[in-house]
């Protein structure tokens, strides 16, 4: 490797590394100097705002006011003037091939339904078998191990697995060699658009490798919920004579439900936003679109903000009702409080 | 003896009894299942290690499983090309992975750690409307926010080729951006934390004359360090692993690509640099395997408290 790039850059990591936790504390250090110059009775008005304001600050200018900013972008043309719902309908037009409409339908009806619900039958059913066997540590981390990679590294891994050789040559990619082992025809896994130009298949083929990755993440959170539920509810429902099956039905399951639900919503909110793996995989071909690699796509290759703000905007009322379910989650907690 | 052979009897009995048998079988088929479904999780990433150490002209012919037969095709090859500067920006990316990640982590957590501290254990006013909506932002994709940023970003020449001349770091626009979109999941955490703690603890040391400085870094921040743990790596495996943010703001210049960067625009490459894949691949696991294999725990309870990051 080329060690003189580290050499040349060692002091600037150092500057970087020493000099923000620098500035941050004198900031912090600073404020309250000149808090405590101020008469006591104005010191507890003032202080609040001292420690909270980077924070409001950042996050006002970053996402708060960005976010409203897109949303005036999303009903004026790209050159500022007022067009009413034009971008909406443009992006609405078409049905059902047009406009955004099969990434909306890739994002909202495939993604949603299949990545969440692949991820929480997978972290179930890990979670429940793992809690029965010894070696429950090894196994966990080497199924949470895809969480620790970024998923352009996934990307990669998966398009090695589906890799397609064309029917009589030897197969390199794992699937297909499973496949073409039962004397099936290999399989186009991320192009063939079946079933008829629908691109079920291709899509699934996506999500099965984004469920690989985040599996771990619901198996964790799973495990630890089945884990809080007391032993001597199942030992009596099993001394009731309730097979394993059915104790999982009637007794585990209603018990982690409302971990399932919490899991579930984090799961959609991350199906909304899906766009490495497609990247990295198809960049968007053979109808894989999803919203956030389309709006990638009007931004930086056809230069049409205004369209990218609309489907930007398409995607926030997407997850509306997760945000609406997180703020109503987030209350009932503090009421107990 | 007449004693022991009578329970040597019976235990044999026991051993073979229909329930006895189903029980082993059902022991069996739960080991079977559990180590099935663990090497499937673990083949795909084995697949790619093992197809890393092979020669390209192999990888491109055979699969991966060939190589665990004769004739062994074993080569360095790959890393040795990755590692070169003359075919591959690696040294570059991973040290522009760092400068990214390290203040991408190092604001937000300190910044949420002050404004923490202000929503648990101050009062001012709109305070817990404020922090509703900190909880409602963790929602927010954040692909509502790219347009406006990068507009003023360019207008107002936060841009690495501008930054660079100045003699600024060119990712100070990458930076506040993750900042801020760390922000509200990194304040809910801690405050969620520093609300848990005991108010004796701030009260007996607020008597004893300690200033909110000294509460601050002396009782909090040592009490908090399991969550700031957690929360550190968490932010710092996010900023690490993330490809759409840096895209936006600092783009795909090797100067100043991140891992993740520079690695998607092998993949999209196709003819040139491609064999390249399969190692960079592996490089840019090696910092995350390692943040994770050596501090899963506190990962893992990052995780379990709360992860809805927008």
């Amino acid at each position: 490797m080329d060690f003189s790039v580290l050499l040349t850059d060692i002091p600037t990591l150092l500057v970087v590394v020493l000099g923000v936790p620098a500035v941050l504390a004198a900031y912090i250090v600073g404020g309250e100097f000149l808090v405590r110059r101020l008469p006591d009775a104005n010191r507890p008005q003032v202080r609040p705002w001292i420690w909270v304001g980077p924070a409001i600050f950042l996050v006002a200018a970053i996402l708060l006011i960005p976010a409203i900013s897109t949303a005036v972008q999303s009903v004026q043309d790209n050159q500022g003037n007022f067009v009413g719902l034009s971008n909406y309908a443009t992006q609405f037009s078409d049905f059902p091939n047009g406009g955004a409409w099969v990434a909306i339908r890739n994002n909202i009806i495939i993604w949603l339904i299949f990545y969440t619900l692949f991820t929480l039958a997978f972290g179930l059913v890990l979670a429940v078998l793992f809690d029965r066997v010894q070696y429950e540590t090894v196994v966990k981390s080497l199924i949470f191990m895809p969480m620790a990679i970024s998923s352009v590294a996934l990307g990669v891994i998966w398009k090695f697995m589906y890799w397609y050789q064309p029917a009589g040559s030897d197969q390199t990619g794992t699937m297909n060699a499973i496949v073409t082992f039962f004397r099936h025809d290999p399989v186009a896994w991320l192009q063939d658009q079946w079933p008829n130009g629908i691109a079920v298949l291709n899509n699934l083929a996506l999500i099965g490798a984004a469920t690989w990755g985040i599996t771990g993440f619901s198996m964790v959170i799973l495990s630890a919920a089945l884990k809080g539920i007391p032993g001597e509810l199942l030992e009596a429902a099993r001394v009731d004579g309730a097979g394993e099956l059915t104790v999982f039905r009637r007794v585990i399951f209603p018990l982690m439900m409302p971990t399932i639900v919490v899991v579930g919503t984090t799961l959609v909110i991350f199906a909304l936003k899906a766009f490495d793996v497609v990247y990295v995989m198809t960049n968007g071909n053979y109808n894989t679109d999803v919203l956030a690699f389309r709006m990638y796509n009007l931004l930086y290759l056809s230069h049409n903000p205004a369209g990218a703000s609309a489907v930007a905007i398409i995607l926030l009322v997407a997850v509306i009702p997760v945000l609406v379910f997180n703020l109503r989650q987030f209350r009932a907690v503090e009421a107990r409080r | 003896m007449s004693v022991a052979a009578a329970r040597q009897v019976e235990s044999t009995a026991v051993r073979f009894s229909p329930k006895w048998i189903s029980e082993r079988l059902g022991r069996v088929g739960l080991h079977v299942a559990v180590i099935g479904l663990t090497l499937a999780w673990v083949v795909p990433t084995l697949g790619l290690l093992i197809s890393s150490f092979r020669p390209f002209a192999a990888i491109a012919t055979s699969g991966w499983w060939t190589a665990l037969a004769p004739p062994y095709q074993w080569t360095l090859d790959n890393y040795s090309q990755v590692l070169d500067p003359a075919t591959s920006n690696l040294g570059t990316a991973i040290f522009n992975s760092f400068m990214v990640a390290i203040p991408s982590t190092v604001i937000p957590v300190t910044i949420a750690a002050f404004a923490a501290y202000a929503f648990a254990w101050m009062k001012f006013p709109a305070r817990d409307w404020i922090f509703l909506a900190f909880v409602g932002l963790l929602a927010v994709p954040l692909q509502l926010t790219f347009i406006p940023i990068s507009k003023f970003f360019v207008d107002h020449g936060i841009v690495p080729d501008n930054l660079s001349s100045l003699g600024l770091p060119p990712w100070l626009g990458l930076w506040l951006a993750h900042a801020g979109y760390g922000l509200p999941f990194s304040t809910y955490l801690l405050a969620n934390f520093f609300r848990a703690l005991p108010s004796d603890l701030f009260e007996s040391a607020e008597i004893d004359g300690a200033g909110t400085l000294t509460v601050f870094f002396r009782i909090i921040l040592p009490l908090s360090v399991p969550a700031l743990a957690s929360l550190v790596i968490f932010q710092f495996l996010w900023v690490w692993n993330d490809l759409l943010v840096a895209l936006i703001y600092v783009g795909g210049a090797p100067e100043v690509a991140p891992l993740t960067v520079n690695l998607a625009n092998l993949t999209n490459s196709l003819g040139q640099g491609y064999q390249l894949l399969t190692a960079a691949a592996f490089f840019s696991m090696i910092v995350p395997l390692a943040v994770f294999l050596s501090l899963q725990r506190y990962f893992v309870r990052g995780i379990l408290a709360g992860s809805v990051k927008g």
